[in-house]
């Protein structure tokens, strides 16, 4: 039986490499991918434990969560098309008209 | 009366409804600004109806019988303080409602006539009617709040009317004019105000009246002097008045509305209607007195020296106003609304008739440009007039009517409520308080009722008798006399019917001791004083009989010289040769007459050429320096600012997420350590 702390490990290496992935990145879908990755490794971390305690709880929270992403992703992507249409590049060091 | 709260909201409501149904349909329709006959009828049927309702409650209510209360909803409710919308149906409003909506109703129906080719018809009948709505909330209020929303009501009214040929600059000023000197009264009004209730604790009138016991002498005398500085601003006295006669800018059934029925009789009725706790402060009433007499003298010198017709006319308010004054500094509060009635009577007769004079010259005066002459005068000036009682008889008839109730020849209307005035202000000169200064203040009414009679026979002489004088004025205008005629018969019907009461009206106030003389019976025959003795605190009168009989004797010889002297000098309708003696006669008391004591000059070099020196000089400098530097500073202060902290604003959406995260690993290790 392999131990909980092998999945917190990996559930925050996963989210590391996410917010890396965020920070570096320039191309807006990768990094939309790369938050998916910091929801998943949470989601991870949220499943283990609930089956680390037997309490169904943290998988409820799991499809709320998941749910959610999915909403967001619509939204999101639905916003980055919409920026590419205008731009012709999804480059998010060249989105930066809020700049003073 | 159980209907009495219905009839009353509908008494309120239909002047209101008039105005906004001329008043809204009229802004947004220009196809019913052309129905003038429905136009018309809307607005006359607005004042009529309350009126005919207002006949009825004065058939309901008793003699002596109590006041009738309509609350119909609280109004301002604030902590101790409260105020409803409610109205008082008591003798006195009773009086004022009749005047208002008679009267009014008369000015109403002579104005389709008078109105009738203005651009503006829909417009002013619609304000003619926000006027009523507005005095009719001034006299039947139940609190002093509620007749503070028609005072400064009756202000906008007259302020829209007397400027509503607004396109010449003259009348928006005479508007303006008559604007801000209200202002200056209704000032010292809510002052007066805020001193009740700091006393009283309520605004209802019959709260304070009951409650007198609450207010310090000292403070009876300040709400007494502040209240009637409050009416010498609405009603015209000394030092206010002069904003008067410029009123005449306005259409003339205006000048009459303003002058006979509504805006200046208010501060009359104010004071009347706290008649309870003006008898208890003698300094007060002194006061009014000195000052009702002085304007009653000054005005009528003015009003000797005019040519306008209006103008004799608006002084000749004024004058009247402080014999009203005067009765009221007397005690003779009854005496003052009997002459309020009276003159309501008789002014709106003269107004009117005036008005129809008008008509007839602004009519020569088109006849004469359509044959192609190109002939300009003022239509208002009596010295281009003369002759005109063979052109217009019904206007003669009536003109003559109410000026011989004005001049106090007996027994028509002015003679009584004069004469009540000059006795209960004679009888004032034998009580506790200054005795003789009343005396003085007698003789003062007895010249002014010389004069009164002098100058309303020289405007009617120098208007009716003799010749025609405008061909002789401007060789031009020859044969214009084709071109007068009587006017239309909704302008000679109010005429008549107001000349019939100028006639009559004296009757309301017969002297008691006129039946007490001949029948040893002391009844009451004073129908005004039998109908008002429970809502006015009357002195009443001590003279002997005989004194009465030798104060009216010298009335009737005052009036009768005035009106002989006028006849004299005026009666062949010789105007400007007989204004050339008066000035040689008097000289430069003549000069000041003519030129209004100045007054105008006075409060325009004393008053407002310093403010506005000081407002150039002193304040805008203030305001562009000290104002405008702090404001400018704590802008400058944050531009600063921001002028480095914005670039921390980059744009880069990766630089905010690592700020973001490295928040988030700061709070959390905070928590967890």
């Amino acid at each position: 039986m392999i131990g909980i702390d092998w999945f917190l490990a990996l559930s925050a290496l996963l989210f590391c490499i996410g917010i890396v992935g965020v920070l570096i990145r320039k191309n807006a879908i990768v990094i939309f991918m790369c938050v998916e990755l910091m929801l998943n490794a949470v989601n991870l971390s949220l499943v283990s434990f609930s089956s680390h305690y037997g309490n169904i709880d943290g998988q409820i929270l799991v499809f709320f969560s998941l749910a959610i992403a999915a909403a967001e992703a619509v939204v999101g992507l639905a916003i980055i098309i919409a920026i590419f249409r205008n731009n012709l590049s999804v480059d998010i060091s060249n989105i930066n008209l809020l700049r003073w | 009366m159980e209907s009495a709260t219905t009839l009353t909201t509908l008494v309120i409501l239909f002047p209101l409804l008039g105005f906004l149904i001329n008043g809204l349909i009229g802004l947004s329709s220009d196809s019913f600004r052309e129905k003038k006959t429905l136009i018309g009828t809307i607005a006359n049927l607005a004042v009529f109806i309350p009126f005919a309702i207002a006949v009825y409650f004065f058939l309901n209510m008793g003699q002596g019988a109590a006041p009738v209360f309509a609350e119909l909803f609280t109004w301002i409710e604030v902590g101790s303080f409260s105020v409803d919308i409610a109205y008082q149906l008591d003798q006195l409003s009773i009086v004022m409602m009749l005047v208002v909506t008679g009267v009014g109703f008369l000015i109403h129906l002579y104005s389709i006539g008078y109105m009738w080719g203005d651009e503006g018809y829909w417009k002013f009948f619609a304000f003619l009617n926000l006027f009523i709505f507005a005095m009719l909330n001034l006299v039947m209020a139940d609190n002093l709040l509620l007749l503070f929303l028609g005072w400064e009501g009756v202000g906008l009214c007259s302020y829209l009317l007397i400027g509503f040929w607004y396109e010449d600059m003259a009348n928006a000023a005479a508007g303006s004019k008559a604007f801000w000197y209200n202002r200056v009264g209704d000032f010292a009004f809510l002052v007066a105000m805020f001193l009740t209730f700091q006393y009283v604790g309520s605004l209802d009138f019959d709260m304070v009246l009951g409650n007198l016991d609450a207010i310090p002498a000292d403070g009876k005398f300040w709400i007494g002097l502040l209240m009637f500085i409050g009416a010498t601003g609405k009603s015209a006295q000394i030092p206010l008045f002069v904003w008067l006669p410029d009123a005449m800018a306005g259409p003339t059934s205006v000048s009459a509305l303003i002058h006979a029925a509504t805006m200046v009789t208010s501060g009359i009725y104010l004071i009347s209607r706290m008649s309870e706790m003006f008898v208890m402060a003698p300094e007060v009433m002194m006061i009014i007195a000195v000052i009702g007499a002085l304007t009653a003298f000054v005005a009528a010198t003015i009003a000797i020296t005019q040519n306008d017709i209006k103008r004799v006319l608006a002084y000749s308010t004024v004058s009247q106003l402080g014999y009203m004054f005067l009765a009221l500094g007397s005690g003779a509060f009854t005496a003052a609304m009997f002459h309020v009635v009276t003159h309501a009577f008789f002014k709106a007769c003269l107004f009117l008739g005036s008005g129809s004079v008008i008509h007839a010259m602004e009519h020569v005066e088109h006849g004469l440009h359509n044959e192609g002459k190109d002939v300009h005068f003022d239509p208002q000036d009596m010295r281009f007039m003369g002759g005109l009682k063979e052109y217009m008889p019904s206007t003669y008839k009536t003109f003559l009517l109410a000026t011989i109730a004005i001049a106090g020849i007996p027994p028509l209307a002015g003679f009584f409520s004069k004469d009540e005035i000059l006795a209960f202000t004679f009888n004032a000169g034998f009580g506790e308080f200054a005795g003789s200064l009343y005396l003085i203040l007698w003789g003062i009414g007895i010249i002014t009722a010389f004069l009164t009679a002098f100058y309303m026979f020289r405007l009617t002489f120098g208007t009716f008798n003799g010749e025609f004088k405008l061909p002789e004025k401007i060789s031009e205008a020859a044969g214009g006399e084709k071109f007068l005629h009587e006017s239309p018969k909704t302008m000679t019907i109010p005429l008549w019917t107001l000349g019939g009461l100028s006639v009559v009206g004296g009757f309301l106030g017969v002297p008691n001791f006129l039946l007490a003389t001949f029948t040893h019976h002391e009844e009451h025959i004073n129908l005004l004083h039998n109908w008002l003795h429970n809502v006015t605190a009357d002195f009443g009168l001590t003279l002997s009989h005989a004194t009465e009989w030798m104060l009216m004797g010298i009335s009737i010889v005052i009036a009768v010289a005035g009106v002989y002297s006028a006849y004299r000098m005026y009666g062949s309708g010789a105007t400007e040769s007989s204004d050339a003696k008066l000035s040689d006669w008097f000289g430069g008391l003549y000069q000041t007459w003519k030129e209004k004591y100045n007054l105008d000059e006075l409060y325009e070099g004393v008053v407002v050429d310093p403010i506005v020196r000081m407002s150039d000089k002193g304040l805008a400098k203030f305001d562009m320096k000290i104002v405008d530097g702090v404001v400018n500073t704590v802008g400058g202060v944050v531009r600063l600012f921001g002028s480095v902290f914005r670039y921390t604003q980059t744009g880069v959406t990766s630089s905010y997420a690592l700020a973001f995260i490295l928040g988030v690993i700061l709070i959390l290790s905070m928590l967890i350590l």
